[in-house]
């Protein structure tokens, strides 16, 4: 609807929404995380939600310690080819609406363990992730604005048409693939329906 | 704390037939160390605990060393007998001389695994003490005499050693992989370990990753299947 009209509206006392709009603010304002951290960032996670940088003021703080009751998953740390699995495989028990932000270098891609044989390359391999956020490990201010970016993410979502997100979508891929523990590595080492390997031109 | 020599001797008069070696340190910080036989283990690690004077009774640290096979190129003098022609009272002679010839040898020194405990002393607060043990090779002979019923701490730290170099524990109450999962073939601390061909996008390769990098890529060439077929089969 027009934007000028509604505000026009708003100060004649009318207050006009749509159904979609309504949904969205819903949604946006009580995204509950997931309560699990991996590593270092888990704690500058925790300091997010206490007093001082407070992510109630946004509608988290409530930190869910079942997959079944959160929208969002906070990769927050190092993910090792032993732990990978499990995180995919809670990732897969979350109800749709669900959400994954990256919080790290680690989470994003590895970060300083990404040449050893034992850490995942960025936990995209695997899941969908929404928000990446660089860092090491980031500060609260920079999980404040990731969660405002997923908070926008949300808001912009369509209800219908062929944008609409995967929850909404009855034909879209629901489970993720979980990785097997191979006698040398994951396997396989990415989802390629999630990330298809980039192609590097140079 | 006695001197690495006094415990030597300690040891060996508290355990008959103890084969005990000091391995000198010859770096600034001096920490000489002691080599024991693994067929003493046992004795040898129940005497510094209860013995009253040295009372080490904490095991702070177990690691490993993986020494690999190592060939060693050695010139030897070599003298043999060759003929030549020597100028003799009626001409030219043939004669068999003695010669002096440098050859160059070279040999495999066999490589083995050591495991290293460092002992401290919680009672005295003196440690600590660096003792070492060897595997016969590195491939089949590989077991060593676990210290878990003396220092319970040992525990998991061998379970560590276990685990990323391959050094099986006789008498190890739970002798699982800690770090890796289990059905992991590889002991990833080992020299010899090749690390998974997972480096298929570099977006800034440089050094080491630039190289790594370079070799997935003439593979993914060789085999003519680029990765993302690869991943998909």
């Amino acid at each position: 609807m027009d934007q000028q009209l509604k505000i026009e509206l708003g100060k004649q006392g009318v207050f006009v929404t749509t159904i979609e709009e309504l949904y969205n603010w819903g949604r946006r304002s009580s995204v509950w995380p997931m309560q699990f951290g991996l590593a270092c960032c888990a704690i500058e996670m925790i300091a997010t939600t206490m007093a001082r940088y407070d992510m109630a003021r946004f509608g988290a703080e409530v930190f869910r310690p079942s997959p079944r009751q959160a929208d969002l998953m906070i990769v927050s740390g190092t993910v090792t080819k032993k732990m990978a699995p499990q995180v995919v495989r809670l990732y897969n028990q979350m109800a749709e609406p669900r959400y994954v932000i990256a919080m790290g270098a680690c989470a994003i891609s590895g970060g300083p363990f990404k040449q050893g044989y034992n850490v995942l390359k960025g936990i995209d391999r695997y899941i969908p992730v929404d928000v990446h956020i660089p860092g090491c490990p980031p500060r609260p201010e920079a999980l404040l604005q990731a969660f405002i970016t997923l908070q926008k993410k949300i808001d912009g979502q369509h209800l219908t048409g062929e944008d609409r997100p995967r929850f909404l979508d009855p034909n879209a891929q629901g489970e993720f693939s979980v990785p097997d523990q191979g006698e040398h590595d994951l396997e396989p080492t990415s989802n390629t329906g999630v990330w298809p390997v980039p192609i590097t031109i140079r | 704390m006695k001197s690495v020599e006094e415990i030597k001797a300690a040891i060996e008069s508290a355990v008959p037939g103890a084969a005990v070696e000091v391995v000198p340190n010859p770096g600034p910080a001096a920490q000489h160390s002691l080599r024991i036989a693994p067929e003493h283990a046992i004795d040898i690690a129940q005497f510094l605990r209860d013995d009253p004077e040295l009372a080490l009774d904490f095991l702070s640290n177990v690691t490993g060393v993986d020494w690999p096979d190592k060939e060693i190129a050695e010139k030897v003098k070599v003298t043999r007998e060759v003929k030549k022609m020597v100028d003799g009272p009626d001409g030219k002679v043939e004669q068999t001389v003695q010669e002096t010839v440098d050859e160059t040898r070279k040999r495999v020194e066999p490589g083995c695994l050591e495991v290293v405990f460092h002992l401290y002393s919680i009672a005295k607060t003196h440690g600590p003490l660096v003792i070492r043990m060897r595997t016969k090779n590195r491939s089949d002979q590989v077991e060593l005499p676990s210290v878990t019923p003396i220092w319970r701490s040992a525990e998991f730290q061998e379970r560590e050693v276990f685990d990323l170099y391959g050094i099986v524990f006789t008498g190890h109450p739970d002798l699982r992989r800690i770090l890796m999962w289990d059905e992991f073939k590889d002991y990833p601390m080992r020299k010899d370990y090749v690390e998974p061909d997972d480096f298929e996008y570099e977006p800034t390769p440089h050094d080491e990753v630039l190289k790594r990098a370079q070799k997935h890529k003439g593979r993914e060439q060789q085999t003519g299947i680029r990765d993302q077929e690869r991943v998909a089969e």
